[in-house]
């Protein structure tokens, strides 16, 4: 396994540093002195993917959290030049201004199938990060995506969204430039176009900002990813107006993929390399680019016109409906009775 | 979800030791602190007639002020939240469920069913702050989508009266998608040509403003009303800026263009039966009955 060298490390992780280090070590001593250690550093590694194994089976609701928001794991340009290398992007919502906070751009799956990629850019740097809002989006960015979404259906190219946020931008010109109708209208138009979307959770799901690129005909989140109404910090900060009591409200949320495959509001889960997403790049975007050429082919099998549209709208009316819960209680209490 | 604590119910003012009965006839106006005749403040609409403050009303007191009498048919009633979450702050959901439903008498956030206006037959929606901050949750949704889906089948114009604070955040993801249901109802009623009339009041904001808040055709508010995505603290906090005078008001939307207008409580029901007039107007002269 070809793990990155880590500078912003979980407390959790804390325990593979030091086989991290001792692997470095070995690294650079087999080199100077021009030795074979490859045996013993073999070792080590498959020590530390046992470590990184038993510490991600077990991660908490809060250290899902982390996982979701750490600053190194891979960004929609990742993503975006491994799906699709031959990318041609695009600008502005034809009204304000370009928000980088989301980019869209089109290209080529496995060299023969075009799609649009669409999702929120958090950045790369510090420098990115504060351009781009760390992907908090403004009401141009949602009309951006809309438009680009037009787009793509004009070109009869499906739309995968990739959703990384930590909501929609709160700002004072966000408000005045219409935040709600932005997000409102997305929502709405969504369920109008007709070439097939897929949305993945790819980090952070944060609220209505989330949702706003994120009605597909599938819904998909990897492994350590969170999806959720409020951030645990405004959720803590709303019940005790205290934002501390954060990782104890995460656990409440049951914001995690697991948490909402459980309640069988998402399609599936898309696994991440051990250790997470963010020790391994080129996994974690290969798995999601099988994912999508997946259910790229099972798009096929629809055709795309009005019959594509009733399917998202009824996926819709079901899904969170009364009825869905409903049965979800139902298998909860018969399970604990044959408990 | 966000939590508003000024601007509350109306406080009744302390009673002395031999005036309880006669207190519980007066109101202290939060704008001007004038104490006010609980009788003249409802016949004036629950509006301080000193400084035009409004007093929040309950989702009954909004039918009666817009419904023809007796006209109300309430549907979906049967639908009750249920605590998939097994949710637990300082009180367990369940328990604020049910002491939400003792407080308002009714046992969701929003009311739902046909009415005329005027003689205009509606599928008509009315959402209720009182219930846990009139927070959407599923049933808010399904409520919302079955009306919207009634209303077209039936053809009829649709008004939602919003009052709230958002999505729902005791059922989580549930509540959240409750924004995407609305929002594909409402838009296959659209496409199908139904008018729809939506009406903010104090307050309305995060995911119920971010979905068929802001979806009407005519988007109506009432005057002072808070509306927005975000909550003032939130943007103060995270852009560090002095928000501008009126931010978030009704007043405030008007003027950069996010809503259509301001109409007064008094009139609220005369300009939406002018609204649904037209509208029918437009289409009986092409021969098309829309409502009756």
């Amino acid at each position: 396994m070809e793990s990155k060298k880590m500078s912003n490390l979980l407390s959790f992780e804390k325990p593979v540093a030091q086989i991290q280090r001792r692997i470095e070590d070995l690294e650079k001593e087999s080199q100077e002195k021009n030795i074979d250690l490859s045996v013993s550093i073999e070792q080590l590694r498959t020590e530390l993917k046992l470590e990184l194994q038993q510490i991600f089976s077990q991660l908490s609701r809060w250290e899902k959290v982390m996982v979701a928001r750490h600053p190194e794991r891979p960004k929609l340009i990742d993503y975006i030049k491994v799906l699709i290398p031959d990318y041609l992007y695009f600008c502005g919502d034809r009204l304000f201004r370009d928000d980088p906070a989301i980019f869209g751009a089109m290209g080529h799956i496995n060299d023969n199938q075009l799609i649009m990629v669409i999702g929120h850019y958090k950045g790369k740097n510090t420098r990115d990060n504060i351009q781009c809002n760390f992907g908090m989006a403004n009401p141009e960015g949602y009309r951006k995506a809309l438009r680009l979404m037009r787009l793509a259906e004009k070109f009869r190219a499906p739309i995968v969204t990739l959703i990384d946020t930590p909501g929609a931008y709160p700002g004072i010109e966000a408000e005045e430039h219409g935040q709600s109708e932005a997000i409102a209208m997305n929502l709405r138009e969504m369920f109008q176009l007709k070439v097939p979307i897929l949305s993945i959770v790819t980090g952070e799901g944060g609220s209505g900002g989330a949702l706003g690129i994120g009605v597909g005909d599938k819904i998909m989140m990897m492994e350590h990813a969170i999806y959720s109404v409020i951030s645990p910090e405004g959720c803590a900060s709303i019940l005790w107006r205290d934002a501390s009591k954060a990782s104890e409200v995460a656990e409440k949320l049951k914001l995690t993929a697991q948490d909402i495959m459980k309640f069988k509001l998402i399609d599936e889960i898309i696994n991440e390399p051990v250790g997470g997403a963010h020790r391994n790049h080129r996994e974690a975007t290969d798995s999601v680019k099988k994912c999508i050429l997946q259910w790229l082919n099972q798009s096929e099998k629809i055709s795309w016109n009005q019959d594509l549209l009733d399917q998202r709208y009824e996926k819709y009316i079901r899904l969170a409906s009364f009825d869905h819960v409903k049965n979800l209680m139902k298998d909860i209490r018969s399970s604990e009775e044959n408990l | 979800m966000i939590s508003f604590k000024k601007n509350n119910t109306p406080k009744i003012v302390k009673p002395g030791p031999n005036l309880e009965a006669e207190a519980r006839d007066w109101t202290k106006c939060p704008g001007c602190r004038a104490l006010l005749y609980n009788k003249h403040l409802s016949e004036n609409y629950q509006i301080c007639p000193k400084c035009n403050h409004h007093f929040r009303l309950n989702s009954r007191e909004w039918l009666r002020l817009l419904s023809d009498e007796g006209s109300f048919c309430p549907l979906f009633e049967e639908f009750e939240a249920e605590d998939i979450l097994e949710f637990t702050d300082n009180e367990t959901y369940v328990e604020r469920i049910k002491k939400a439903c003792k407080k308002t008498n009714a046992n969701e956030a929003i009311q739902t069913g046909t009415c005329t206006i005027e003689g205009h037959k509606i599928a008509i929606g009315v959402m209720n702050f009182h219930f846990i901050g009139g927070s959407m949750g599923v049933v808010v949704g399904e409520k919302i989508v079955r009306l919207t889906t009634l209303a077209t089948e039936q053809k009829l114009p649709l008004l939602i009266l919003s009052a709230s604070g958002g999505a729902r955040m005791q059922e989580g993801m549930f509540s959240l998608l409750q924004m995407a249901r609305t929002a594909g109802a409402i838009g296959r009623f659209q496409k199908e040509n139904g008018l729809y009339l939506s009406l903010l009041t104090h307050p309305t904001t995060g995911g119920v403003s971010a979905s068929y808040a802001f979806l009407g055709d005519v988007i109506i508010a009432e005057p002072q009303a808070l509306i927005g995505f975000a909550g003032a603290r939130v943007i103060e906090q995270t852009t560090r800026q002095k928000l501008p005078p009126r931010f978030q008001t009704a007043e405030f939307l008007v003027e950069h263009g996010q809503i259509d207008k301001i109409v007064e409580r008094k009139v609220m029901k005369k300009v939406i039966a002018r609204i649904l007039s037209f509208y029918q107007e437009g289409w009986s002269s092409h021969g098309v009955k829309k409502n009756e």
